[in-house]
Formats: C-alpha cells, structure tokens, sequence
C-alpha cells in the first residue's frame, strides 16, 4: 500500500511516500540512495544488511517500511559526525579488521548496538554477539580486536 | 614446478585485442610522464602468454604515470577484493619511485587505461604483476633523475630523491619535485629489461607493514562495489533460472508479470528477464512467472559422485615419477593403503555476482564484481557480436573472490539487458543464484599407497589424484621409488563428468592434495610408532619445508610423542604458489556428538621477499578461518543439477564461534623473490585437522568435511592404527 512513511534516517526526520511493504533494504538503497547496508542473503542469515532501529541491529532486509514508521534508523553513513568517525570506524581501521569490505558495515553496526547495551562486553560475550554476522574473507580474529578496542575507547570517553 | 598451468585452459578464448584508438588513451590520461609496457622478453608474464599460443600484447596502456601535479597514477589490470594488493602494489611503486604510498593513486581493473592482465587469481599479482611494475618505477625514477640532472645541471652521481623531491646531495636547497619536473611534458618510456630495482637494503617501503589504503571508505559505506553503483534510469533485472543445471523449459505464462506496472519483459528463448526500477518489484515480478521445467532424474548425489568420478576418470598424467614401485615396495616393511574424499565447495563470498552495464555513445560500459575485467570484455563483446574495442570494464570494489569471481556471466547477462532496452541495467544475483551458478570446488578422490622400512623411513609412494588437479599433488619428502599422477583436470573434464561449474577454489586442488599427503604422512607415522614431527623431518631433506616445520613447531611448543597421544595436536605441511607452509592446529573432539573445536592452529610460512608483513599477515589468518571450512563443515548437496543448498542456513561457512587461537610466523627471507600469499595458508588446514582428530580421538576420518556424523562413524570403527 502507498503510504506515508515518516521516520529519522541518520538523525534527519524525513517523509516518504511508498510502498509501505517494500523491504527496507531496498527502499534505503535505492529510493534514498545510502549503499552502505548491503544485500548479502536476503534471508536474514549474513547480517550484511544491518541497520539501526531504535538502537537495536536489525537485518534490513527483514523489516519493511511499516516496520520503521516512527522509528529511529541510522546506517553506517549515520555513524560519523561531522566527518569524526565514530571509535569502532576508527578501531576497525587501526586493526585492519576487514579484507574485501562487503561484511564490514553490518558488522559495525551490530557491533554498535551491543556495545550500548553492554558497554564492557568480554571476548566470548563479543564472539556470541557478532555469531551471526559472516565474514568469508576471515577477518573475524581482528574484528573481535577491533571490537575490545572501541569498547575500551568508548569507555574511557564516559568517565 | 608448473602448479600455475592448471589455469590456463581456464581462459581459452583467444589472442586479446588492444584496439582502442590510441588518442583516446591520450585523452584519458592527459599530460606527464608514462612508462608504457614494452616486450620482456624474459618475464614470466609473457611466457605465460606464450605458453597459450596469445599474440604478444602490443598494449601502450602504461603501468605508471606521473601527472603534471606530481600524483602517480598506478594503473593496473589486477583487482581489489580483500586480499590487499591496493595497498601491496602501491607500496612497490612507491619504494621504487622514493614517492611516499599516500602519492599513489590506484587504477585498478579499467580495460581502457589499464595494461592487458589476464586476470587476479592463483596469488599471481606480487610474483608476476610485481616485478614489471617495480622496473616501471625505476625505470620512471631513471627518468625523473636525467631531467633533474639537466635542470640543476648536476651530474646524476651527486643528487638524491625523498619523497618525491631531487635534491642536490652537498647543498639540500637545490632541489626540485617530481611535479615541477613533469609539468608540461609527455614523456612515454618503454620498459625495457635492463633497469635495475631496488636491493632489500635499500627499501624504505617494501617489507614494511602497511595498513589497508581502503579502510576509510569501506569502514564508512562510502566504498563502491558493482551493486552500489547507481545511474538516472537504471532498471533491475531479475532473470528466470532453471531449477536444475539440467532442466529444460518447457512452457511459460508471463501474464501475471507483464501487468505489474513499470515492469519490462525481455524474452529471448530461454532467456526471460523481468526488469524494474526497484530491485524487489522486479523480484515481485519474477515470482509471477509460471514455469515449467523439465528435469531429468538423476541418482548423483553428495554420497554416490565419488564411484561416479571414479568410473568416469580417465587415465593418470604423470605428474611426478622417480625410481621404481616394485623395489620400493619389496624395502618397505610396513604398506599403508589410503583412499581420501573431498566433496564439492562453494565460494560462497557475502557479495553474490553483480554487475552494472550501459550504453555510452557507440560502446558498451561494464561494471562488473570480477575477477577477470579483461576476460569479460572479450566475452561480453563475443556475446554481443561487437568488436572488443566497443566494451570497456570498469572494476569497482570486489567483495569477495576465491576463485569464484573469474566467469563472469552476470556481466554478460547485464551488458545484453543494456542493449536491449537501451538503458542501464544492473544485474544482482540473489544468494540462491550465487549457489547455483558457482564454479565449485569439484569433488575429487585420491588413492595412496605407500610404504615404509623398519626405521620409518619412506621408500614406496603411488599417488593418484582424481579430478581435483594437480596443483600440490606432488610429494617433497625424500622418497626413492615414487609416482604422482593426476586423473582428470580439475574443472572442466568431459561432459557428465560433473552435474555442474566447476573450477578454481583458493588454492585450487592443493587443499584436497594436501589432506590427502598429510594424512597418510601421519598413518606412517603412527604405523612407525613415531612422533610426526619427527617423522616427517626424518623424511625430509628441503631446508625451506624444514624450517617452516620448526619454525612452526617450536612456537606451539612441541613434545615428541607418537600418535593417537590423546593430545589432539596435528601437523600439515604443504606448498602453494611457491609459498612454504607449515600448520600445526590444536583440536578437541566431543566423543558423543563429533563436534570439533580447533583450540589453537599455529602456522609458519616463507614466501620469500615479504612486500607487506601486516597485509600478508592477514592472509593467513584469511585462510586459517576460512580454511576451518572446507575441513568441517562445507558440503554442497544436490541431486544431479539440482542445489539443495540456497542459503547459509545450509550451507555453513566459519562464524566467530569457531574460532582458535591463532598464531603466524612469516619467515622473511629477504633475498629470494616474492611469492604467493593469498592462498598458501589454506592448504595445509584440513590436514593439520584431520591429523589433530586423529591425535585425539584415534580414528581417521578419510573424508571433507570431518562432519560430527562422519567422525561419530570413524568412533565405531575399529579402524585404528
């Protein structure tokens, strides 16, 4: 159905008119065009297409537009501020915690929003966390790192 | 050894055309300096091309150029995607030239700018791509020194470059920058033989480590792979596939498809495509289709295709032979009989095929994620029946290869949507096509018999590989009486030989080679009574495989202590792309259910002059993640053509939880060239693995993946040694 649909995309309030049941993966890549959340399986197994709603992960290309209304959704090109990058960009690129790349932003973005619910997260909560987020190239050893780093960096910013 | 000759009846399309009209390359490229490829004579590229009876390319497209604002261009066939040579080759040039890495700008994957490549596969781009490029960047330097000799009028002897700037060695205030130097020239340079490179004391760059160049955009979104490109009209296709390899259509009702607005139809025969502005209408579409397909039955299956290979395997290609088997066997004591499986592989990278195709004036533009730009554009214009001059590729960012990115038929598919409806098309698998149309790792049998004397040591070695390859199917231990032969290539073959694609998988053929090897290494030795690490230093006589093995094993700590020791600790030793491995992996075996963790892999490796430790670091620790795989869990099913596997509910790739401790020792021996680096740590995992369970638990599992059901088996077994 062709609705209304208003939300907060990367901190901005915006108004779309859509299909309210297309997937919201598609309406952010194409409609909007932010490309950073990519289409890895379409089934919600590879968490390539992780967003930010309401400061929970969720698969993109799970949710649709519906799904947003009213809600608060950020993707990877939301976590800079005024070109600052947020710690785990940063961590992420100090580790070399990525090799082709494609995984990268769900990554980062899962990583996210655990790290606000669970701001000191121990190596085995991290690797339960990030379980369902796949990455072929195998950087997973340097994305844990990567993860404890922004952990510790965000930590230190709060005290 | 000649492991690299498995690729070349990969790219049987013949000689390329460098046509492009050479005041258009001008046009491109603008002013400055230009070192054009030339004939080398001796490289080992240009053999290559020989070797498949190619013309010599008579390509001016330059390796190198140095613009008027002192930027370097580095133009290169080879592509991005994950290993890191956007950093490596960089670094190469820059070392060369005494520019720092951040003054390089990379061209990577354009056929109109870039010199002739065949494609980035088989960890080829530092050992064949590196040495030219690094002779362009002295040969560049050479250049640069003569004009600023003339300009400071200084001899060559007295002056110095940093960063860029040639300064007059006694008095640093005359000086003058590359950029002054090329403004307002065109110099173009042929490379010829004779320059000399940089000797490992004089780097500044190589063989140092280097974070990845394209971090930034990729940590931000910002990075462009093929579906993220985007142009004003653009349609989405989505293309109706046969539910088998086999199948064959046999009627279709577009009706409910061609009602949904702002859909386009394009049928062609077999060929149907639904094509909208939104990606999952046109999916919508797709669904509508009705279709009915003929499939053939078929009782090949995961369990039945090894009796089938057999049956169908032609006869051996010697690939090694010395001494002779009857006297071998009559001075071996104790014979080991072993026959090892290995099931078909996806590639499975999280970025499925894609690509964006559209028309610009007379000629067709492609971007494709592939591995073979060059290659495509001769298939895409064949596909078109346009001459090759009217195809340009341009390679965004590549998000995954393994091999399995070198075909590159979504590009085709998408270069002939683009000319159907004259608008730009961008062609996006979904992840049930990628496992459909991927170029497995094909299943492969090997058979070894081999023998040892009363004190262990080796004398008798038959070896028979069926249909992974030859690639690493060659022993390196010190055996007098031995034979290797290969049955069967390892993709392609005849037809029936495989219900699908099949074709390279990192380190193609030396993964299911190497476990095979490893395997029955460690038989003897358990056989012997002796520790493997001793047995295996006592059958070996290279220096470079010795010292990787104790590099390795004096980093995990190694005991001596014959198997099964209950330990779980297992050692694989292989070569791959003239890189030297050694894995020793740590496992743990739950008895009731046949779950393997890998606690711990410890690996060593010598790939020669290392360019870039931290990039090369990261490889193996690629492929020891990826490598946990293959070994335990990775298994296509299928009945005849069919792909039971659609997803990665099925279809298990290594997750965070699998994880060991990881551990690499790069043996940095600075005088030999460089070698391969993106596929060599991978080889040597299911080896280390099997041995490791064996060492553990006390049976041999004889098949990959070591499934939990499949070890369960070999524990009610009692095939024990």
């Amino acid at each position: 159905m062709i609705e209304n649909i208003k939300l907060t995309l990367n901190g901005k309030p915006i108004s779309l008119t859509v299909d309210s049941d297309r997937p919201l993966l598609w309406v952010l890549r194409t409609d909007l065009g932010l490309t950073g959340a990519k289409y890895g399986c379409g089934e919600g197994y590879c968490g390539a297409c992780t967003v930010l709603v309401n400061n929970e992960a969720l698969r993109s290309c799970q949710l649709t537009m519906k799904d947003v209304l009213n809600k608060k959704v950020v993707t990877i090109e939301g976590l800079a501020k005024n070109g600052d990058l947020h710690p785990l960009q940063k961590a992420f690129m100090a580790h070399d915690a990525l090799q082709c790349g494609y995984c990268t932003p769900g990554m980062i973005i899962n990583a996210y929003a655990f790290l606000l619910k669970n701001p000191r997260p121990s190596e085995s909560q991290i690797i339960a966390e990030m379980d369902n987020n796949l990455c072929r190239c195998g950087a997973h050893v340097r994305i844990i790192k990567a993860i404890q780093t922004a952990a510790q960096e965000m930590g230190g910013k709060k005290k | 050894m000649n492991n690299d000759q498995i690729y070349k009846s990969d790219f049987s399309d013949n000689a390329s055309d460098f046509q492009m009209d050479r005041r258009e390359f001008l046009k491109l490229t603008g002013g400055g300096i230009f070192i054009l490829f030339s004939l080398w004579e001796s490289s080992p590229f240009l053999e290559e091309l020989q070797a498949q009876g190619r013309e010599l390319p008579t390509d001016f497209n330059a390796f190198l150029k140095i613009g008027e604002d002192g930027r370097v261009s580095l133009f290169t066939g080879k592509i991005e995607m994950g290993q890191g040579v956007i950093t490596s080759l960089a670094q190469m040039l820059a070392d060369e030239l005494d520019v720092s890495v951040e003054n390089i700008d990379m061209v990577m994957g354009d056929t109109d700018l870039c010199p002739w490549d065949m494609g980035t596969f088989g960890s080829r781009t530092t050992r064949f791509f590196g040495p030219p490029l690094r002779a362009a960047g002295a040969e560049a330097r050479w250049v640069l020194l003569e004009l600023a000799a003339e300009k400071l009028n200084l001899p060559l002897t007295e002056l110095i470059v940093e960063n860029g700037i040639v300064f007059d060695k006694t008095n640093r205030k005359r000086q003058v920058s590359y950029a002054e130097l090329t403004k307002g020239k065109r110099i173009e340079r042929k490379l010829t033989e004779k320059v000399e490179v940089k000797s490992p004391d004089e780097f500044k760059i190589i063989n140092r480590p280097f974070l990845r160049r394209d971090a930034r955009a990729k940590v931000t979104g910002q990075a462009k792979f093929a579906s993220d490109l985007q142009f004003p009209d653009m349609l989405y296709a989505r293309i109706l596939r046969p539910p088998s390899h086999d199948a064959k259509l046999i009627e279709v009702d577009l009706t409910a498809a061609q009602q949904m607005e702002g859909v386009q139809i394009i049928h062609e025969g077999d060929f149907i495509a639904v094509l909208h502005k939104y990606p999952d209408v046109a999916e919508n579409a797709l669904q509508k289709i009705k279709a009915r397909f003929n499939v053939p039955e078929s009782n090949l299956n995961e369990n039945t295709i090894f009796d089938h290979l057999l049956r169908v395997a032609p006869e051996g290609e010697t690939v090694a032979e010395g001494g002779d088997l009857t006297t071998g066997e009559n001075e071996s004591a104790t014979i080991v009989e072993g026959t090892y499986f290995d099931g078909y592989k996806a590639h499975a990278p999280i970025e499925p095929h894609t690509a964006v195709a559209k028309i610009e004036g007379d000629r067709v533009i492609v971007w494709p994620s592939s591995q073979t730009p060059f290659p495509a554009k001769e298939e895409i214009a064949k596909a078109l029946g346009i001459p090759p001059e009217k195809v340009r590729i341009i390679s965004p960012f590549v998000g995954g290869g393994f091999g399995g990115k070198s075909r590159n038929r979504q590009a085709v598919e998408a270069a002939r949507l683009t000319k159907l409806t004259g608008r730009p098309v961008q062609v996006a698998w979904s992840r049930q096509e990628e496992f459909f149309y991927d170029s497995f790792r094909p299943a492969a049998v090997v058979k070894i018999k081999s023998g040892i004397d009363s004190e262990g040591r080796i004398r008798l070695w038959d070896y028979h590989v069926y249909f992974a390859g030859n690639r690493g199917s060659q022993h390196f231990y010190n055996i007098p009486h031995h034979q290797t032969l290969s049955h069967g290539s390892g993709w392609g073959g005849a037809p029936g030989t495989h219900p699908f694609a099949t074709g390279a998988w990192r380190a193609p053929a030396n993964n299911t080679n190497t476990f095979a090897r490893e395997s029955q290494i460690d038989m003897m030795a358990a056989r012997a009574k002796q520790d493997p690490l001793e047995f295996r230093l006592k059958n070996l006589t290279n220096e470079k495989f010795i010292r990787v093995l104790k590099a390795a094993a004096e980093k995990f700590n190694w005991k001596p202590a014959p198997t099964p020791s209950g330990r779980g600790w297992g050692i694989a030793l292989g070569i791959d792309s003239g890189t030297y491995v050694a894995t020793i992996a740590e496992v743990e075996v739950d008895k009731n259910t046949g779950e393997v963790q890998v606690k711990r892999v410890v690996c060593a490796q010598d790939m020669g002059l290392v360019i870039n430790p931290q990039g090369a670091t990261i490889q193996m620790e690629g492929c020891i993640t990826m490598g946990l795989g293959y070994a335990l869990k990775e298994d296509i099913h299928f009945r005849g053509g069919q792909i039971l596997n659609e997803n990665f509910d099925t279809y298990h790739i290594p997750r965070f939880s699998w994880l060991p401790e990881i551990e690499t020792i790069i043996i940095d021996d600075k005088s030999a060239p460089a070698q391969g680096g993106g596929e060599p740590a991978i080889i040597t995992m299911g080896g280390a693995i099997a041995n490791a369970i064996y060492d553990a638990v006390g049976v041999r599992v004889y098949q990959m993946p070591m499934t939990p059901e499949r070890i369960k088996e070999a524990l009610t077994k009692s095939d024990r040694y």
